[in-house]
């Protein structure tokens, strides 16, 4: 009853070694620059204890920077009003972290690891909550409006920046770490800080979770989708609106998230934290690709890694490097290392 | 004729400042194959997209079923049993075809049947289930963007340009998919420039110019009208 077709033969060409090296070539990036650096560097120690550090950093930056590349990816909004997320964030977790002494100046992994764990819940829930009312009232009028949500977002970061001073006063807040989680370990005769170790170790968790997510679940499927193109996914059935509000609300929260850990790692907050982060989460966005997790990810580790060398090696020339990397990888990719195909 | 599954009534839709489609009008029947004609630039694809929700009329009626659909979002106009082929075929690059099947049954995952179904239809479908879509070359595109559309059971399929830029070979499995569709009793609105594959699917014609409709009628009338055929869109389907 039912027509067959015949088997059309493969129009595969086969992939010569320099097509094959340049799809991997952004996963080989970091283990190249990390070799570079042993080489510049020269002190096995120093260069484990700098590695360590740049991973760490880059972990960071990449938590608070997937949240962006999605919704950039996914909805084409530029969300100035992120780095208002981070310094929220922070200000939300420090405070719980402060009205817990108890577990974080005991002498307990455990409990110091809990005590973080629920300022991380606590500044994720209020920044992602916060999100959903800026999704609707400050970013909702200006889709489709690239203009309009520069000035309207980055309005809206000063307003809550300003809101965060009214709150917690104008002043920096310091900040100790929990008890535990203070100081070094040795290994290999490198000074490892036990915070960078944990910020790596939850990095890596996270990186592998949205993967997850991206990558075996229905929604991840949708999301991806709806990178490439908005108007299929929403021809197909699938509501990309709420979608996209739950990404957002998501990507905040994230924000939130990395705020708390960036808190810990230079123990010192202040309202303009997120704004300051901004610049080198849109290296990380655009050197990655717009809408590329695995870009932002790679990105924010050559971003990390290279800070760190860079200052160590010759410090006058650290305020530039990243700049210098975005212009490097631009030159290579102008679409960003891992280029999302967008399908209108 | 039985109650038409697709009705516009005096359809105008603007792309910019730009006035595309004019008081477009037409009914769709139930169980057969309406084709869309017209040259290039007259507003066929600005009628299906304006049909899914994908661009919004200003001013018409869009009855699907006999509901006013003209509000809904294009996701509730899918989930209501219209299935959308675009002209650019909206393939997922990204994704494997496998994950463009999974994608594409909205109600959970795909009825192994249909699939079976549909390999039989499509093969290479089944041979690069596990390969990314980008990777396909255009036929086989084309093969996964009506594969996706039909993995689920619609009402009415709009399809637009499925034998664009194809191969005769594949231009033929894609008849074969259109008209194994239509045996099953589908009720589609298909755009098609290849005269040829027009005349072997149509049951009714619409065609139309300048954002209006200027004929509908029976395939059978205007297959075998030269004249009609020359005066209406300048060419002859026996060039087909």
């Amino acid at each position: 009853m039912m027509s067959a077709a015949p088997d059309h033969s493969p129009t595969f060409a086969r992939l010569t070694l320099i097509d094959r090296l340049g799809r991997a070539a952004p996963y080989l990036l970091v283990p190249v620059l990390v070799v570079l650096g042993f080489l510049a560097i020269g002190a096995p120690t120093s260069w484990l204890t700098l590695t360590v550090s740049g991973l760490a950093m880059g972990m960071m930056i990449f938590i608070m920077a997937s949240g962006l590349t999605l919704v950039f990816g996914l909805m084409d909004i530029i969300n100035f009003g992120h780095g208002a997320f981070i310094s929220l964030g922070a200000f939300v977790g420090v405070s719980v972290l402060f009205a817990l002494p108890g577990w974080t100046d005991a002498a307990s992994l455990p409990l110091n690891i809990a005590a973080i764990l629920l300022a991380i819940l606590a500044a994720m829930v209020l920044t992602g909550a916060l999100s959903w009312v800026f999704e609707r009232v400050i970013i909702r009028p200006v889709y489709g409006s690239h203009l309009k949500q520069i000035l309207i977002t980055v309005g809206a970061l000063i307003v809550l920046e300003e809101a965060i001073h009214v709150i917690w006063g104008g002043e920096e807040i310091f900040l100790i770490r929990p008890s535990e989680l203070r100081g070094a370990i040795t290994f290999a005769g490198a000074a490892l800080e036990k915070y960078r170790i944990l910020a790596v170790v939850l990095g890596l968790a996270i990186f592998f979770a949205l993967r997850v997510v991206l990558r075996r679940t229905k929604i991840g499927l949708i999301v991806r989708a709806g990178v490439e193109n908005p108007d299929m996914v929403e021809a197909l059935g699938y509501r990309l609106k709420l979608v996209f509000i739950g990404v957002f609300i998501a990507g905040s929260a994230l924000a939130g998230l990395g705020g708390v850990m960036w808190a810990l790692y230079e123990q010192v907050i202040t309202a303009g934290m997120g704004e300051n982060m901004m610049v080198l989460i849109f290296i990380v966005v655009i050197i990655g690709g717009l809408g590329s997790v695995e870009g932002a990810f790679v990105g924010a580790l050559l971003v990390g890694l290279l800070q760190n060398y860079v200052a160590f090696l010759e410090p006058k020339l650290a305020l530039i490097s990243n700049i210098a990397l975005m212009t490097a990888i631009l030159l290579w990719r102008p679409e960003g290392m891992m280029r999302v195909a967008k399908g209108h | 004729m039985s109650d038409p599954i697709l009705t516009l009534d005096a359809i105008a839709t603007d792309i910019a400042q730009y006035h595309i489609l004019k008081g477009v009008g037409f009914q769709v029947p139930r169980g057969q194959v309406t084709m869309l004609l017209g040259r290039n630039g007259v507003g066929k694809t600005t009628t299906m997209r304006t049909i899914m929700g994908l661009l919004r009329n200003k001013s018409g009626q869009i009855r699907f079923d006999g509901q006013e659909i003209g509000a809904l979002p294009a996701s509730a106009r899918a989930r209501a049993g219209i299935g959308y082929v675009p002209e650019d075929m909206g393939i997922f690059t990204d994704l494997t075809v496998e994950e463009n099947m999974h994608l594409a049954a909205v109600s959970g995952a795909p009825d192994q049947a249909r699939l079976d179904w549909l390999f039989s239809v499509f093969p290479p479908l089944k041979t690069f289930w596990r390969t990314s879509a980008g990777n396909l070359s255009g036929g086989q595109k084309q093969m996964l963007s009506i594969a996706r559309a039909m993995i689920e059971e619609r009402r009415l399929y709009l399809i637009d340009e499925p034998t664009k830029g194809l191969a005769p070979a594949i231009v033929a499995t894609m008849v074969g998919a259109l008209r194994d569709l239509k045996r099953q009793g589908a009720s589609i609105l298909l755009v098609e420039q290849n005269f040829a594959v027009a005349r072997a699917l149509g049951d009714k014609v619409v065609v139309m110019d300048d954002g209006h409709v200027t004929w509908e009628g029976d395939m059978g009338e205007l297959a075998t009208d030269t004249g009609l055929q020359e005066r209406l869109m300048g060419l002859s389907m026996e060039a087909g």
